[in-house]
């Protein structure tokens, strides 16, 4: 029978909408959603068929037999998986109380139920993996604005100066806002990309800057500096809406192009030459605010700098600039509902809320319970669950992580995929692919909101279940069945969508509902309830975090060089990959078997190193080391060596990616002290590495 | 007479490599072959900014192709609208045509051990629709151009 469904795609964290046709439960076609993408979709996307066809994910729950990370498992059924998991939770909320069982997921539009199953099981300890992703850019944002990150969207597309401080978007590839970006560039449009070495993005660019690792903030510093100096910002929309413009002015004063050029290793012309073009292009100049920047230990200080240009430029609420994305409220008509339960009042396992009251009390900081797991501070932490989360993977030092999970009695990994924590774990519950699954209905908020779901495409090909199945079986054996009450997701969806007043007919059609005909936008003049910090204003100076020892506007400080013999190591990603999940996947790891090690040509030639001889990286402490082939080029900066996340993998079922290239995490030793006090996120490029020409590049024959 | 030919606009294309897979998902190839390439030059200085030149190459679907006539089983086919492609229950895989193509566009599938190579997605075009590398682009970078007498 032939098929056609409306979904939402899986393979990376985008989610991107798509159409998938299937014949007689095989798919045969996933293209991006016509109405909204054109049909447009990477290479991720499409490899979505082979990931439902890979036998080298699990099939079936698995119970672990021999010792943590061996790889001995045994099969077992669902109910016995199931049955496993809710009595050990029984156990160890009665032997050690509810709150030493933590959750930790990749957060996203579903993360409302994951938290709402831990939450009813008693414990305030939902995590997820945001200290090492947007956490520093969300802590800037709310310390300036009084909203997170997601508080502001970005109309790119109207834009006519797109500024990114190393966002590749190019190979983040949200395929909307790439396509957002191209239009702007076919328009005439400019685009300025800095970074420490040349990516995809950075190609496209207008203007490019490769600065010295951990200079980004001293960029932004003189870019204040220059704006202020030469008058190009919004006089109108500081004085109505801006509170601490004169602390920045004097602040920044010192931080003049000639001071940048040295710190950054740029031209001090090109710094004038872009000021003007954004005196020219101003308001619709947008500083893309950053992404991942878990970076530096000024990240926090960095994203500062980017929203503050931002609020200088005036561009908030405004076509080509930034927005606030709308929701159903906005457009006169009523929200869903979503599954829900409040946090217990119990101080949190990773000090969020008590110890550190700067932060945002929602997911806490997932690198923050590791000390506290092995000091058993302030409570013992006896159960990890990771749901689609990979913090061995995600996080730096899992040598050091395992540790900490060698105190608790149960680690569960719920995921399509192996991942190196589910490999160490007690259980794995498989999780259907996003192509077999339905989820709960979600809004997503933007100019024209809209309601949206994953919808199963085809049926599950293996013997694994959808998260909501999997988080309403263990809800019933643990008797939370007031906060998980449906038995199936029609009912669930039935009961979102009751206010609303849709049915789930009204999704056939283009796969999800728009709730507003034209974009909306509020009245750029009158701003004034938007910003929720405690003055109402946007803060430049904020009463939040000088309460809590951190200044506002933080003083350049010039980042450590490398010792002799070793490289600063810088991670990123690219377009064929998603973080570490796909790297197993059999189209995609034909494309990228494993990684290599950007190095610049004048190191490369003091090591005797030329592209394609193998080098040998090893952590500061030489406890793991592997080997890649070099990538010689001039476009890294010569301090850093770079090389692409999500390799390095040590699971043997994965045969495609076992044991490929090399782990940027595994080389960070130490790091999960590392990190940043002020926006949360750990120092993900604070990272010091042994680089040298391998033993392994020989030329001589011995073997017959 | 030849009648469609594939454009890439290099200022859209980001080097993604989605047409690579699109194409090998739609025509279920195994791992090796390729039916179309991404390439990108080495990184180059223009005006200050490192810039890369990408290709995309496949089949160039000739006039007068090579590949036809040398195939000992009449089952590389030249289409009326041009479109040239094998005829798989013909092929036995001895890759004459790929020795005859200046630009060894077929390949061997080693599920069979038959050549393929790109047909323009022909099915797709004779039901309306697009080849697969360009109905799915990420960027809509790649277009089918239809060619006309001048």
């Amino acid at each position: 029978m032939k098929k056609s469904v409306y979904s939402i795609c899986g393979m990376c964290t985008v989610r991107c909408p798509i159409r998938v046709e299937s014949q007689d439960n095989r798919i045969t076609w996933i293209e991006g959603n016509p109405h909204l993408l054109g049909g447009a979709l990477c290479a991720k996307g499409t490899a979505g068929e082979a990931l439902r066809n890979d036998s080298q994910r699990p099939q079936q729950p698995l119970i672990r037999v021999g010792a943590r990370g061996q790889g001995r498992w045994r099969e077992a059924s669902w109910d016995e998986a199931l049955d496993y998991v809710a009595g050990k939770l029984g156990s160890i909320k009665s032997a050690h109380g509810p709150e030493s069982v933590v959750l930790s997921s990749r957060g996203g539009p579903w993360q409302a139920m994951y938290k709402a199953f831990i939450h009813a099981y008693g414990s305030p300890n939902y995590t997820n993996h945001d200290c090492t992703c947007g956490r520093n850019t969300h802590h800037a944002s709310l310390s300036i604005n009084g909203v997170g990150r997601k508080g502001f969207a970005y109309d790119i597309k109207n834009a006519k100066h797109l500024v990114l401080f190393g966002r590749d978007m190019f190979s983040a590839l949200r395929i909307a806002e790439n396509h957002q970006t191209l239009d702007m560039l076919d328009k005439g449009g400019r685009l300025t990309y800095v970074d420490v070495r040349q990516t995809m993005t950075g190609t496209k660019a207008t203007r490019f800057f490769q600065v010295r690792p951990g200079t980004d903030y001293a960029l932004a510093l003189t870019v204040i500096q220059q704006v202020i100096e030469k008058g190009y910002y919004d006089k109108d929309f500081i004085d109505r809406y801006v509170t601490g413009f004169d602390e920045l002015c004097s602040f920044v004063k010192e931080y003049t192009p000639a001071w940048a050029a040295k710190e950054c290793n740029v031209k001090e012309k090109d710094i004038i030459a872009f000021v003007e073009e954004i005196g020219e292009d101003r308001p619709n100049v947008i500083f893309h605010p950053g992404w991942n920047l878990a970076r530096y230990k000024d990240s926090f200080y960095s994203s500062r700098a980017m929203h503050i240009l931002n609020v200088l430029m005036g561009n908030i609420e405004m076509k080509g600039g930034l927005f606030i994305p709308k929701g159903a409220g906005d457009c006169g008509k009523k929200g869903i509902r979503s599954i829900d339960c409040g946090k217990p009042d119990i101080k949190r396992g990773d000090g969020v809320g008590w110890e550190y009251t700067h932060f945002d009390k929602g997911p806490g900081l997932a690198h923050l319970f590791f000390n506290n797991m092995l000091k058993e501070k302030p409570y013992p932490i006896k159960a990890w669950i990771a749901m689609r989360h990979d913090p061995f993977s995600g996080m730096p030092d899992p040598e050091q992580q395992k540790l900490a999970m060698d105190k608790c009695d149960l680690l569960v990994s719920m995921d399509t995929n192996y991942s190196e924590f589910g490999w160490y774990s007690d259980v794995i519950l498989p999780e259907s692919t996003y192509l077999e699954r339905d989820t709960p209905i979600i809004q997503q908020k933007g100019l024209k909101p809209r309601l949206t779901l994953r919808r199963k495409t085809v049926e599950p090909k293996y013997d694994t279940l959808s998260s909501f199945e999997i988080f309403t079986r263990l809800a019933d054996r643990l008797g939370l069945q007031e906060t998980f009450p449906f038995k199936t997701i029609e009912e669930l969806w039935a009961w979102q969508l009751e206010p609303t007043g849709y049915t789930m007919a009204d999704f056939d059609e283009k796969g999800f509902v728009e709730l507003t005909d034209s974009p909306i936008f509020y009245d750029h003049d009158k701003l004034e309830e938007q910003f929720k910090t405690p003055s109402g204003k946007i803060e430049i100076v904020s009463e939040k975090l000088e309460k809590a020892g951190l200044p506002s506007l933080k003083p350049f400080e010039t980042p450590e060089a490398p010792e002799k013999g070793m490289f600063r190591l810088i991670y990123g990603k690219i377009a064929v990959h998603t973080q570490g999940h796909t790297t197993n996947n059999p189209m995609l790891s034909e494309l990228m078997p494993t990684n290599t090690v950007w190095i610049h040509t004048k190191q490369a030639k003091k090591l005797g190193v030329q592209s394609g001889d193998l080098l040998e990286l090893s952590s500061t402490d030489k406890s793991y080391n592997a080997t890649a082939a070099a990538h010689v080029t001039d476009h890294v900066h010569p301090e850093a060596v770079f090389t692409v996340h999500g390799f390095g993998k040590e699971i043997p079922r994965q045969t495609r990616s076992f044991m490929a290239g090399i782990s940027d995490q595994k080389l960070m030793v130490g790091k999960l002290d590392d990190w940043d006090q002020a926006g949360g996120g750990v120092n993900l490029c604070e990272v010091f590495v042994h680089v040298k020409k391998s033993i392994r590049n020989t030329t001589r024959r011995l073997e017959l | 007479m030849k009648k469609y030919m594939i454009h890439l606009n290099t200022r859209r294309c980001i080097a993604c490599h989605g047409c690579e897979v699109h194409c090998k998902a739609n025509k279920n190839l195994p791992v090796g072959p390729f039916l179309c390439d991404i390439s990108c030059t080495p990184l180059k200085k223009v005006g200050g900014v490192p810039k890369t030149e990408i290709t995309f190459s496949t089949c160039r679907h000739c006039e007068d192709p090579l590949c036809v006539p040398v195939c000992p089983t009449d089952a590389m086919v030249q289409r009326e609208d041009g479109i040239v492609y094998i005829d798989q229950e013909k092929c036995i895989g001895c890759l004459a045509c790929q020795t005859a193509c200046p630009w060894d566009i077929p390949v061997q599938n080693p599920d069979d051990g038959k050549a393929v190579k790109c047909d323009l997605c022909m099915d797709r075009i004779d039901a309306g629709l697009k080849p697969a590398c360009i109905a799915k682009c990420t960027t809509h970078a790649l277009k089918l151009v239809t060619l006309e007498p001048a």
